[in-house]
Parts: C-alpha cells; structure tokens; sequence
C-alpha cells in the first residue's frame, strides 16, 4: 500500500463523489431508455439531443419544485432522513477500488480512496445505515401509508442484510481477507480449469454465492421484484409518499447511489473487479473494465424490473429465512469444508 | 344495555353492572384492555389511489399487514345514467351507456339497443348482428386487455400494461374505422348499421386476428408460469362456487369458480348459437383461475371473430332493418329530396314511442352479466331504465374475499373482479 498525501486522496474522493453523482443521474437516463426500450416506447427523446440532457432537466425540475413538509410531520426528522439515505449510499464508494496503485504524472497514486481493512464490513454497516433514513423518514412523515412502507423497510433490509452479508463469507474465506483490496488482487492470480487458464474470478468458485449476493442485493436496495417499501401499486409510493422536491430527490439519489455502489462491490467481490485483458498493464483498462462489470449488473437491475411481478410481504421473508438462510449456510459450510481440506486440515 | 349504572372501567370504557360476572373476580384481557381502534390501524385507500382503478374507495381494518375488516365505498363516479335515460328519447340513451363500461362500451350500446329492440319487436338483419358479434368480441378482447394489463401493473408486472394497451390500440383503431370513435363509441343503432361498413374494415380485422395470438403467447410467457405470479395469485381470493352462486357474481369471477353460466350459451343471442366456441371454466376460484378464465376467453373470442369475418365477407345483405317503423330512416336522400329529409327529421326530433311494456336484455359482457331493463309507457321517453351492471354486483364479493388477507392482495383482488367505476357508479 502506497501512503499518498491526503490532499491527493481528497481529489480522488473529489472526483468519485461526482463521477457518482453524474452517473446516478445518467443511470435513470439509462433506466428510463432501456426501459422504453423493454417496453416498446421510446423513453426520453425531446431534451437534447436523444433525450440526453433529461436526467439535468429532471434536476432542475426537482430543485424548483415547493418544498412541502406535512404540518404533522416530525420537522427534524423528516429533514434529515433523505440526508441519512443519502449520505450513507454515496460513503460506501471509499473502500471500492478501481486498481492498483499505479504511476502516473509523476507520482505513485492509489486508485481507491482508502483501503480499509474491513472494507466489505464497511459498506455493508453503511448500507444496512441507510435503512434508518428510510425508517425515519417514514415514521416522521405521519402518514399510514408511509408508516407501513417503513415497517417493510425495516424488515426486509434486517432479513435480506444477512443473506447479504453471509454470503460473503465464502469469498472472505478464500481470499483471506476482507479487505476489497486484498479481494481484488486475490482474483488477479491464474487459476487452472484442466487445460485453460483462467483469472481466479470468485464467481468460478463461489457460483451459489454470487446468485445468493445478487438477490439480497436487489433486495437491499429496494428495487423490483423486492420493492415493497415503495409498493407503488398498494403503498403510493410507500416511505416517501410526503416527500416532494429535493428532499424526495435524495431519496431518489440515495437508491441509484446504492445501486450503483453494490454495483460496483459485486464486480469488485465476484467478477474480479478491475481484471480483465490487458488490465495489468494499463490501469486505464481496468476502470473501464469495472465500470462496464457494473453496468452490466446495473442492466441487470433494470431488466428484472421490466419484468417481474412484486412478492407480496410474506413471501418476501419466506423466501428469505426458508430458502437462502439455509443456501448461503450451506455455501459456507461446503467452502469451509474446501477450504480446509485444500490445505490438509480437514481428516 | 342499559345506561344507569356505568362505572368507568380500567381501560377508560364504562363498565356496566350486567356486564360483570355473577362471582368471582373481574379480569380484564387483553384484547380488551388495549382499545381495539388503537391495536388496529384503519387505512383508506382511494378515492385517489393508483390500483383502485379509479374512485373506488376501500377503508381497510389492519393489524400488522393482515386485513381484519374490508368496507368499500363506491358513489364518486355516480352520473345517474338511469336516470339520464328516463329523460331522453329512445336513440339517445344509447351514448350514455358508452359512459357506463368506457373500456367496452359496444357491449354496453349492444345490451341497451337489444332492450329496446326487443321492447319495438325489431330484429336486425342477419348481416348487422354477424358484425354486432365481430364488434362485441373485438371489444371483449379489449377491455380484457385492459384488465391483464392493470391487474399485472398492481400486482408490479410493470411492463405488462405497456404491451396490453399496445394490442388494444389496434382495436381501437377498428372502432375508430368502423364508426370515427375510439372510446365512448356509440356503435349499435336500434335496427341494425345505418352507416355502411367501410371498405378495408375487413383485412384491418383480419391483420389483428393474425398478429394477436402470436402477442398473447408472450403475455403467456412473461406470467403463467412465472414463479412470482404463482405465488402472488394461487390461492388468493379463493371463491368456492357456492360462494359466487350466492353473490350472484357472473362472467369469468363466477366461471373461474367452475360455475358454467355464459349467457351466450345459456341463453344465446344474436348469432351466437350458429358460432362455435368454448366455455372456459376455472376449478378452485382464485385469482390465477380467473386469469386462466380470462386469457383463454381472449382466444375464444379470436376463434368467434375470426368464424364470423369469414361469414360477413360474402354477405351483401342489408345492414339495417328498415320495414320497421321503429327505426331510423335510410340517410340516404335526405341531401337531395325533401320528404326523405322531412321524415328522417322527425323521426329524430320525435323519437320512437315503442308500445307500453317491458323488456329486458342481457348480453355477456367481458365482466359478466350485463343486463338493461326498460319499462315504455307509450311515449318516447323510456319510463324506467335500469342498468345491472356485472362489475357492481361482482364488487359485493371483495369484502367478503379480503378478510384475512394480506395488504398486497387488495389490489390483486380489486384487479381480479375487473371493475370499471363507471360501469360500477353508472
């Protein structure tokens, strides 16, 4: 690890903040065309050219929209839980790295923010954080509606957070690590598969895992088909049914943030993050290869949400507690049994 | 209970003397103690809510996400169409009646134009009931498409509703060649067409009975054997056929339960008894029965369609039954000469007085039974008009359907019924 001066990482943090927040705006863009697409519509085509500059004039809008807070509302609350939402999705991009650290103008610099040593932990307390904004802000918005979206919220993110975080061990097992850092370059080494010789991807050996990390992922980011905290159909929008403007906006942005951030911590975890031809020796090649790893799980996002029907409350749980408690503790029971056996400690 | 010696209890409420057992000590439960309004929370869905289909209002008694007590309230969309139709002439209740069911307003015009033809003894020629039934099945499929597509919507199939008004679209597209309306169409006329067909009417019917069942197959494949969709609709608003029987429910909420009652078979009009068709039939009444009901009642209807444009191709009959006094003179003539202008002007002006009695006339709509009964008093304004809407009566049964269900089954149930408010207000 390469001790930079901090100035430096407060650029990079710079940098990822607003690559972030374009991004996130440029994800409903991307949503909204895939959608259309899906959808056999056209998806926004009249602000600029091909509809580009439709997530800029959505920010406009949404800026000057009345700020309206309910006259029963908890003020306080109600003010800073999107904060809550917010804050903590965008935190969870410190601990992704994009690379190594590479040499560049002169300098050695490191292509992540900061390398903790428990960076998986990390983004998962800051992701199950999140939750609270959603909690508070339906509690303190003092509509039913709401109250109820919140409480599904609260249950789902505590069931679907487990999943999520156990079945990680089996990675953290393997590589050894829980640090993203470590992970990534524990997946730049070769693996033998009989005659190829394939990048040590943890998707190749922790299949069970990745689907499982998947579907707590969606799940914890309240998307389709486990969006039932805003259950548009049944909940008006659920949580944020009394939140107009930007207030609402960062809810808005908290979400994409999410996506994107467990976007780009699945490609970091399963598909080897920055690796891929070429990557080692331009680092140039590996954003863009992480980048497009989470584009592909961001479409994926997306494609679920064109397609399914919601589970209703109970099934949701059902299918959290009776089919991926046991998977997941299984993946881990199995993995630790490889494990072992691999280095003769097991018999 | 009587008033006189209330004593206020430990929860607040009055305890009375008779209330008291005879010995022994008083203990107070807890589902007494805590209030019952304050364990439950009462929820108002509606009249503005998205998946209440319009201005249906449900006040809904939960406890956690488990409804106790389901009340709906309808009335916001109530125009009096009955009462409208008491105060004009015979034509011109018709165009109300599109206001009913506005999803599948031909059924509604053909159900109210069939009351008043059986009141004046008119029966339309061969020619116009072949494309009454073109036009009642084409709508059938309509507001079908209607219902799968907002039922997945509230059930979060988002992209099923895209597709569904997009078939739909077509077919308002050979309403809009066959009459110049889309929605509210005012399409039958007592006798019969007074308009001719329009030349290429019949390949546009015919390109849409092509590209549909290719278009169903996918709405096949997106949710009937979609794990999601099983789950959310087997087994849901189970109504056992007792159970419709007895809230009188008709079209495919009474069919999905496996009662066999289709008033084009049981008691068939206009050239249905000459068509072949099946009847589907549900086994175990909950919502993915009913959606099996209604999807393969679109199929049917493709087969009705598709029998009849083969018949109404070589017919060159006429459209309108013209020897009747009862209907409308031919158009024909009224530019050029003055007695054919001056007896379609009065007839317009004065309407039709059909002889004093009654009739009435049911037709199956996509919701069930639709039924017009009309009372004549002799003079040219219906004496009683009344309309029985299926989707109201069917609406009876939510109440009964979502105790003990979950909060995300009231829009599966509000969505399997199939109501228009309108229909459901009139």
């Amino acid at each position: 690890m390469n001790d930079q001066p901090l100035w430096l990482t407060f650029i990079f943090a710079f940098l990822i903040m607003n690559v972030l927040l374009i991004g996130m705006a440029y994800m409903t863009y991307f949503e909204r065309k895939m959608l259309g697409a899906m959808q056999d519509r056209m998806g926004p085509t009249r602000t600029g050219p091909k509809g580009l500059l439709q997530p800029i004039a959505d920010g406009i809008k949404l800026l000057g929209k009345e700020d309206l807070i309910p006259r029963a509302a908890d003020k306080w609350v109600f003010f800073f839980a999107p904060l809550i939402v917010f804050v903590t999705a965008i935190v969870g991009a410190a601990v992704i790295p994009f690379g190594g650290t590479i040499n560049a103008f002169g300098r050695d610099l490191n292509l992540y923010i900061t390398d903790l040593n428990v960076g998986a932990l990390f983004v998962l307390a800051f992701s199950s954080i999140g939750v609270y904004g959603i909690i508070l802000g339906a509690w303190a918005s003092s509509n039913r509606y709401s109250l109820l979206g919140g409480l599904r919220a609260a249950a789902q993110v505590v069931s679907y957070e487990i999943i999520l975080g156990l079945s990680l061990v089996g990675v953290f097992m393997l590589a050894g690590s829980l640090s993203l850092r470590d992970i990534m370059l524990e997946q730049q080494t070769n693996l033998e598969l009989g005659p190829l010789t394939v990048k040590n991807w943890f998707i190749l050996s922790q299949p069970l895992a990745f689907i499982l990390f998947m579907i707590a992922a969606v799940a914890e980011t309240n998307r389709a088909p486990f969006d039932l905290p805003e259950a548009e159909s049944e909940l008006v929008s659920g949580f944020h049914t009394e939140y107009s403007a930007f207030r609402f906006s960062f809810y808005f942005l908290g979400e994409y943030i999410s996506m994107i951030v467990v976007s780009l911590f699945a490609a970091t975890l399963f598909l080897g993050g920055p690796s891929g031809p070429g990557s080692s020796d331009h680092w140039y090649l590996g954003i863009l290869y992480i980048l497009i790893k989470a584009i592909v799980f961001l479409f994926f996002y997306i494609w679920l949400r064109a397609t399914l029907p919601r589970f209703r409350y109970d099934q949701l749980m059902g299918l959290a507690w009776k089919v991926l408690l046991p998977l997941v503790i299984l993946n881990i029971v199995v993995t630790a049994a490889i494990r072992l056996a691999s280095d003769g400690l097991l018999f | 209970m009587s008033s006189t010696v209330a004593q206020p209890g430990t929860d607040g409420m009055p305890v009375f003397a008779e209330d008291m057992p005879p010995t022994g000590t008083y203990t107070i439960s807890d589902e007494v103690a805590i209030n019952e309004s304050e364990r439950l929370l009462t929820l108002n869905m509606g009249p503005q809510h998205p998946s209440t289909h319009g201005v249906l209002r449900v006040v809904l008694k939960l406890e956690g996400e488990v409804i106790l007590d389901c009340d709906p309230i309808i009335g916001y969309l109530h125009r009096g169409v009955e009462k409208l139709g008491e105060s004009h002439r015979y034509a011109q209740v018709v165009p109300w009646t599109d206001r009913t069911d506005y999803v599948a307003a031909p059924m509604n015009n053909l159900g109210c134009v069939m009351a008043f033809e059986k009141l004046c003894g008119v029966e339309s020629p061969e020619r116009a009931q072949y494309w009454r039934v073109i036009m009642s099945e084409l709508s059938r499929i309509a507001s079908h498409l209607v219902w799968l597509g907002t039922h997945a919507l509230d059930i979060g199939a988002l992209s099923m509703s895209l597709y569904c008004f997009r078939e739909r679209e077509l077919i308002l597209d050979v309403f809009e060649a066959f009459c110049g309306a889309r929605l509210t169409t005012n399409m039958m006329e007592i006798g019969g067409f007074s308009r001719p067909i329009p030349d290429g009417l019949i390949p546009q019917i015919r390109e849409f009975l092509r590209v549909f069942p290719d278009r169903q197959k996918e709405y096949d494949d997106l949710l009937t054997a979609n794990p999601i969709w099983l789950a959310r609709t087997k087994d849901v608003g189970v109504i056992p056929a007792e159970t419709a029987i007895d809230y009188s429910l008709t079209g495919a909420c009474l069919r999905g339960s496996g009662v066999n009652y289709d008033i084009r078979k049981a008691m068939p009009y206009l050239v249905y008894d000459r068509l072949e068709f099946d009847v589907p039939l549900g086994t175990k009444g909950d919502v993915y029965d009913r959606y099996l009901v209604r999807m393969e009642e679109m199929r049917q209807a493709i087969r009705i369609i598709t029998q009849c444009v083969d018949a109404v191709e070589r017919m060159d009959t006429p459209l309108m039954a013209y020897e009747s006094e009862y209907v409308i003179p031919p158009h024909k003539g009224t530019m050029t000469t003055a007695e054919d202008m001056q007896r379609h002007f009065v007839w317009v002006i004065k309407g039709i007085s059909p002889p004093v009695g009654e009739a009435y006339a049911a037709v199956e709509h996509p919701k069930g039974e639709n039924g017009y009964y009309v009372v004549s008093d002799g003079s040219s304004i219906p004496y009683r008009f009344r309309v029985r809407s299926p989707d109201f009566v069917n609406l009876g049964v939510l109440s009964h359907l979502a105790k003990g269900a979950m909060l995300a089954d009231v829009v599966a149930l509000i969505g399997t019924i199939d109501i228009v408010l309108g229909s459901v207000d009139r």
